[in-house]
This record gives C-alpha cells, sequence and structure tokens, in this order.
C-alpha cells in the first residue's frame, strides 16, 4: 500500500498524544461524556449548562475547536497528523468538539484563503472561540438553483454600501449575529457583477422571519434588508468576486454536508433498518421477516448504505494517495441524499401509524423523531445545490457533456 | 480506484496496454466467427500464460506470484473492458481451491502447470440453470465421482476441473468419466454440459472449500463487470458526443445528460463494492461472504442498467449485429446470472445479517 510522508516524525506525534490526551482529561467535564454538539441545523441553540460553558470556553481559548487553522488567528494550529491524533484522544475521552456551525465550516475557511489581514484578525478568532453565530445570505425567492440571478442590491454610496433585499433560507438566521451575503454591487452584469459582503444581524434594517417547514421546525428564515448601512471594509475580495468566493464557499458547503463531514458520520450511524423490521414486524421460524417484499427492499437499502459508507472511505483514501480529489467525490451528495431518504421512508413504512405520530401521548420519543426525521430529510435533496443541480455538475464537468447551442 | 502498490499499477497497466492492442472487441469477434466450442483463442491463452497472469493468485511456492485478488481483478476488469476472451476467471478460482484444498500431491502436481498456462482449470458447482450451492447431488464412492453439472464455464476447454460434491470439493481430470457437451450461449464464449460416470476424484475439502472457491470466482466475475459495464458507458458517453439529431449532438440534451449521471453515480458506488470484495478475500477477513454477495448484487444491477442503456442510447445502430453494444448486453446478461444473480446474492445478504 502506498502511503503518504508524514510531516511529523511518530516519537513527535506520540509526545503530542500525550499532551492531549492530559489536556482533554484536565478540560473535559466528564458528566457531558459522550453528548454530542447539540448545534444541528434542525435545532436551535439550547441552553448551555456550567458544564457546556466551561467546556466551549476551554476549546475556544486553545484552539482546538478548529485545530488546523493557523495559531495566529486563533486556530489549533496543529498539523493534520496531529489533528487526527487530537480527533482519536476526543474520541477515546468520549468528548466531543463544542466549537462548530457555518463560521466554523463554511465561512472560516473561505476568509482565511480571500480576507484581507484585517478582516481575518476581526471575525476568525471569534468563529474559533465559538462566540460569533454566522448565516448564509444567498438564494433569494427569484434566485435558488439559479443562484446567479439574486438581486439584492448593495448600492455604493462611498465610504458605505446601502443594501435593499432579500433572502431566504437564511439558516439559522434568527440566531446568527452575522451574516456572509452575495450581493448584486453591478446590474449589467450577471456573475461579474456580485459581491460578497459582511453584515450585522443587528443593523438597522436587517429583519428576519423564521420559516416554518413540514417537518414543524423553523431552521430557515426569510431575511429583510431595508435601507441597511454596510462600511466597504465588510467587502471580502474585490467588487465582482463575489461569485468566485461564493462557490469557493460552497465546496466547503457541499463536503461537509457529504463526505467527511459530521453529517455523513450521523446518517451512517444510528440503529439498522432491519433492526428497527425485527422490532415491529414478525419474522418466520428461520428468522427472516415474514413481509418478503419489505425485506428485500430493506436488502437494497442497507446494500445501498454499505456501497455509500466503502465509497466514502474509498474517496477520502484515494484523495490521500493522490492529493487532490477524487471523481467518486461529484457523487456523494446525491447518493448521500438517497440512502437518508431511503432510510426514513422504510422506517416509516415498517412502523405503521406508529411511525407517523405528530406529538403528545401514544408514542414514543424515539417515534415522534422519527417522523420530524423523515420530514426534515426531504431537504437533503434539495439543499446545497438540489439532486438535479448535482446531476448537471456531473454531466458537464466529469463526463464533458456539451452545452446546448 | 483503491490505492494500488506499484507492482500492482504496473499489472494493471499492462493488462490495460494488452487488452487494447492485443485483445480488443474485433480479437473477440474472430474467436466468435471462427465457430470453435472452446470460446477462445489458444494463442492468446499462451501469451496470457507467458505474462503471467495465470498465475497470479497461485502461491510463489507453486510457480506463480502469489499477488492475490485485487491485482487479480484488476487484470479480469482490464479484459472485461475489452470483452476479452480467456478462460482466466474460471483458473483463478480453480487454482485458489487446490492451493487452499488439503491435497499436496494435488498442489505440487496441478499449480505450476495451471500458473504457466499449460493446464486449464475450472470450477463446476451449478447443476441447474441457476446458482445454488446448498442444493448439489453430485455424489463420491470409492474415490468416484458421479454428478452433472450442466452450465460449466470453458467446460470444453478445461484439463482439470474442481467439482462441487454434496460434501466437498473434488478434483477431476479430464478423461476416464467424464464427457462433455457444448453449450452454445448468447456470449459466444465457452460453455459446456459435464457429465461426471464414476470419474476418479482427488478429495480436497469440504463444503467451507466449496464456498471459499464460490466466492472467488463471484468475485472475479464482478471484476469483469466493472470493466465491461465502465467501458459499455464511456462509449455510450463519447457516442452521444458524435450523434446529431435535431442540430444538436444527443450529448446536450439534459433527459440524457441525468440519466448518465445517474449511470456514473451508480458505477462510482460499482468499483467501490467490488474492490472491497476482493480486498476482503485478501485480508482473509471472516465476511468475505457479506463483501461478496454485496459486489455481485450491487454490481450486477449496475451492469443490467448500464449495458442495457448502451443499446437504447445508441438506438438503432446498437440493434445491430455490426455494432459492439450487443455484444456488451449478451456478455453482461450471462455474467449477471453466472455465481448467482442480485436476487440470490440480495437473499444471502439478508441471511448474513440476521433478517
Amino acid at each position: 500500500m502506498a502511503t503518504a510522508a508524514p510531516d511529523q516524525l511518530p516519537d513527535q506525534l506520540d509526545a503530542f498524544r500525550g499532551e492531549a490526551r492530559a489536556w482533554i482529561a484536565d478540560n473535559f467535564p466528564p458528566a457531558l461524556k459522550g453528548r454530542d454538539n447539540a448545534a444541528s441545523a434542525i435545532d436551535g441553540p439550547s441552553d448551555p449548562s456550567d458544564d457546556e460553558r466551561a467546556w466551549t470556553t476551554a476549546m475556544g481559548n486553545k484552539g482546538w475547536g478548529v485545530p488546523t487553522w493557523p495559531a495566529q488567528y486563533g486556530g489549533g494550529g496543529l498539523s493534520r497528523p496531529q489533528a487526527r491524533v487530537l480527533q482519536e484522544e476526543m474520541g477515546r475521552a468520549g468528548a466531543w468538539n463544542p466549537i462548530g456551525g457555518m463560521g466554523v465550516m463554511m465561512f472560516g475557511p473561505t476568509l482565511l484563503e480571500y480576507g484581507t489581514e484585517e478582516q481575518k484578525r476581526e471575525h476568525v478568532p471569534a468563529i474559533a472561540k465559538g462566540e460569533v453565530r454566522w448565516c448564509q445570505g444567498y438564494s433569494e425567492p427569484g434566485a435558488g438553483s439559479d443562484l446567479a440571478a439574486l438581486q439584492c442590491f448593495a448600492e455604493d454610496r462611498g465610504d458605505h454600501y446601502l443594501v435593499n433585499g432579500q433572502k431566504t433560507w437564511t439558516s439559522g438566521g434568527q440566531w446568527a449575529d452575522k451574516c456572509f451575503a452575495l450581493v448584486r454591487t453591478d446590474k449589467s452584469r450577471k456573475h461579474e457583477g456580485i459581491s460578497f459582503l459582511l453584515i450585522d444581524m443587528d443593523a438597522p434594517g436587517v429583519e428576519v422571519r423564521p420559516i416554518r417547514l413540514i417537518s414543524g421546525s423553523s431552521p430557515f428564515c426569510e431575511t429583510f434588508f431595508t435601507d441597511v448601512k454596510v462600511p466597504k471594509a465588510n467587502l471580502v475580495g474585490h467588487e465582482g468576486q463575489g461569485w468566485t468566493i461564493g462557490k469557493r464557499l460552497l465546496q466547503h458547503e457541499r463536503s461537509s454536508l457529504s463526505g467527511g463531514g459530521g453529517s455523513a458520520g450521523r446518517m451512517l450511524a444510528g440503529k439498522p433498518v432491519s433492526q428497527i423490521a425485527k422490532e415491529y414486524r414478525g419474522t418466520d421460524g428461520e428468522g427472516r421477516l415474514d413481509d418478503a417484499d419489505l425485506r428485500m427492499r430493506i436488502v437494497r437499502h442497507e446494500m445501498d448504505q454499505r456501497a455509500f459508507a466503502l465509497t466514502l472511505r474509498r474517496a477520502a483514501l484515494e484523495a490521500k494517495s493522490n492529493q487532490g480529489p477524487s471523481a467518486a467525490t461529484s457523487i456523494m451528495k446525491n447518493v448521500g441524499a438517497r440512502v437518508t431518504q431511503d432510510r426514513a421512508e422504510l422506517a416509516i413504512e415498517i412502523m405503521g401509524m406508529q411511525g407517523l405520530g405528530w406529538e403528545g401521548d401514544g408514542f414514543s420519543e424515539d417515534e415522534l423523531r422519527q417522523t420530524r426525521t423523515w420530514l426534515w430529510g426531504k431537504a437533503v435533496s434539495i439543499y446545497g445545490g438540489s439532486s438535479e443541480i448535482q446531476n448537471n455538475v456531473i454531466a458537464k464537468r466529469i463526463l464533458g457533456m456539451l452545452d446546448h447551442q | 480506484m483503491a490505492v494500488l502498490n506499484d507492482e500492482q499499477v504496473m499489472l494493471r497497466d499492462m493488462a490495460r496496454e494488452w487488452a487494447d492492442n492485443e485483445a480488443p472487441v474485433t480479437a473477440f469477434r474472430r474467436v466468435r466467427e471462427g465457430g470453435g466450442d472452446a470460446g477462445y483463442d489458444p494463442a492468446t491463452w499462451t501469451e496470457i500464460g507467458q505474462m503471467g497472469w495465470a498465475g497470479v493468485v497461485v502461491p510463489e511456492a507453486h510457480g506463480g506470484s502469489g499477488m492475490g485478488y485485487l491485482s487479480m481483478g484488476l487484470v479480469a476488469e482490464q479484459l472485461g473492458r475489452n470483452l476479452a476472451a480467456s478462460p482466466l476467471n474460471s483458473v483463478a478460482p480453480a487454482a485458489s481451491a487446490i492451493a487452499m484444498g488439503e491435497d499436496e500431491a494435488a498442489r505440487a502436481e496441478w499449480l505450476p502447470r495451471i500458473a504457466s498456462g499449460e493446464a486449464v482449470a475450472t470450477l463446476a458447482i451449478d447443476e441447474g440453470a441457476s446458482h445454488d450451492p446448498d442444493r448439489i447431488e453430485t455424489a463420491v464412492a470409492d474415490g468416484r465421482l458421479t454428478g452433472v453439472k450442466r452450465f460449466v464455464a470453458e467446460g470444453d476447454a478445461a484439463d482439470l476441473f474442481v467439482v462441487a460434491a454434496a460434501d466437498g470439493l473434488y478434483l477431476v481430470a479430464a478423461g476416464e468419466g467424464v464427457t462433455r457437451s457444448p453449450r452454445h450461449m448468447a456470449d459466444g464464449r465457452g460453455h459446456a454440459e459435464v457429465r461426471f460416470d464414476a470419474a476418479p476424484a482427488t478429495r480436497l475439502g469440504g463444503p467451507d472449500l466449496t464456498r471459499a472457491a464460490a466466492d472467488r470466482a463471484t468475485a472475479l466475475a464482478a471484476a469483469e463487470m466493472l470493466g465491461l459495464a465502465t467501458q459499455a458507458f464511456e462509449r455510450t458517453n463519447d457516442y452521444l458526443k458524435t450523434r446529431v439529431q435535431f442540430g444538436q449532438a444527443l450529448s446536450t440534451f439534459q433527459a440524457l445528460q441525468h440519466r448518465m449521471a445517474r449511470m456514473f453515480t451508480e458505477l462510482e458506488l460499482m468499483r467501490s463494492v467490488v474492490e472491497a470484495a476482493l480486498e476482503a478475500i485478501d485480508a482473509g477477513r471472516s465476511d468475505v461472504d457479506q463483501a461478496v454477495s454485496l459486489a455481485k448484487a450491487v454490481g450486477g444491477e449496475t451492469t443490467r442498467l448500464v449495458s442495457r442503456e448502451m443499446v437504447q442510447l445508441h438506438g438503432g445502430i446498437g440493434m445491430t449485429d455490426e455494432h459492439d453494444a450487443g455484444l456488451y448486453m449478451k456478455r453482461a446478461a450471462v455474467l449477471e446470472a453466472m455465481c448467482g444473480n442480485a436476487a440470490h446474492h440480495r437473499e444471502r445478504f439478508a441471511r448474513a445479517n440476521g433478517y
């Protein structure tokens, strides 16, 4: 097997492992053991306990919530092998990373690449400490899959921009402190007329309305900008560079939505559907599910899930050995969505009426969660580039299929 | 593509180059039109033997290179791309059965000859039209084996049969007590019904060995399907770029782009499961059966999708014998049925997972 050249000698890594283990033992409150970071896209922030607050502060000050970001901007400054060791040691101790959100997954890496020195100093350390929540101002009512059709306008007023327009599907907008937004600075050019702007959510003229989804939760908002003044220092890159920067950011989003990111891991965890079926349905004398049709559809799903997990593993190994992304990466979003949705559909089918409870008595917590998970899961093939857009991307970029003349 | 070592990269590139230069689809057409029962060109097989590919899974002590199944799968995939006709995928699992078996004399006698390509060995497991290793009536009494195997790959050309009986696996040399009748099938390759009538047999091992040999044959069939399906897809993609209707290349139509994107997606998943099965064999994992069933079931469905779409997306030309699309579809269908179809392996996978 080919191995990548290690940039750390094994004994140095061992020394770091000792350091990490000791630090986690000193700082991680045992009461939080095994509990995962609750800040998922479905739920809003909950009131943190004293232990959670202490753990967040400790990790924030150490920079280990963003282990590979540069130390000068509040990151951990660790090499990748060190970060892997840290992750292993956290897992060993039952500890979890309390620093997360869009700032970590998408905006931080993008700003480190495109921001000025002042912008990086202002924003990155606050993300590393988990002090500032960011939201994404991309989609508009008339600009979804065709994002570059966005109209939200930032008018040049000398020392500032005056922003007017509407954004939608703003994840966590009601809880966010700041928004990274794509705005139009030039109406005469489509892609080249877009700029990347940072907007305070508490600035006068910003209004947020949560959108209630079919699952009953409201993780997204409509965001309205009416004569909002934004200092010119908040422009990232130069005017007209927004599309390039915005696309780069979406690469971070897609990689965290599918490959390697937490959501893929979460999706592949959990009880196998075959197990749920054995709990809710009958089996024959040999322990086989007696609904033969359901049984075969469960096998297909579990094989699909296994194939997906093996493909995630293969893509990670290939990326490491080729020093570049694997072509397999392009399929992850769609297959991840398919596996998630098939699983939820099978689960509610298996549970029958018991799997469609909305709230109140007569249903276990797991059953109620199953209903909401099924409904929320319909978003997976829509957000972050719908399955249809992903297929366009595969056809054009990977297969080199042709444009209409 | 799995992460390969230098030796494996060399083997893959060499197999690819050889298949493109020496065994393109036109070479298979010549075999088919030649009308022989063997289903391959003996001169081609001699070349394959000289290159050492017949010995990739044969231990070094017995004249092979002992590189294992991931390596063997790389060769099977490259040859599968061009429908290259050879008994390689039958020889390898038969050789493994002998190597893993309990008869030292059989190892010493046969493995070096198999590794050099001099002797062609094949597995004879199924007695009916569908793979069912649990239903075997072939029996052995006083060292003599009796039974009928209706579809034996390379059964007409083989010098040596590794035969499943109810109580395990046996070695039978062509000759006394062995009669064969060729079965001409849609794929134009070598298949035969083989009758054993009190044929002298050497015991290799019990039913576990039968399963191990069948799993190896199945994994290689999946590797051949991976090459076949990949090439069928690439040729279809190329064709869509050249065929013009309504003043547009077909490649520009979104309805077709999305079908192609879906096939590409399935092919990427297929590659992962096929490579994982081959690696599981090499690593001697305890769940080889699951890994192999996953590869054959997922691979079978994808091969069916891609090979049928190859004909459909080529339109009328895809229906002609002159075009290769039909050859790909016919070989695909035989491979799908061989060693257990997708439904068989879904059933086995469900049982292995306790439901």
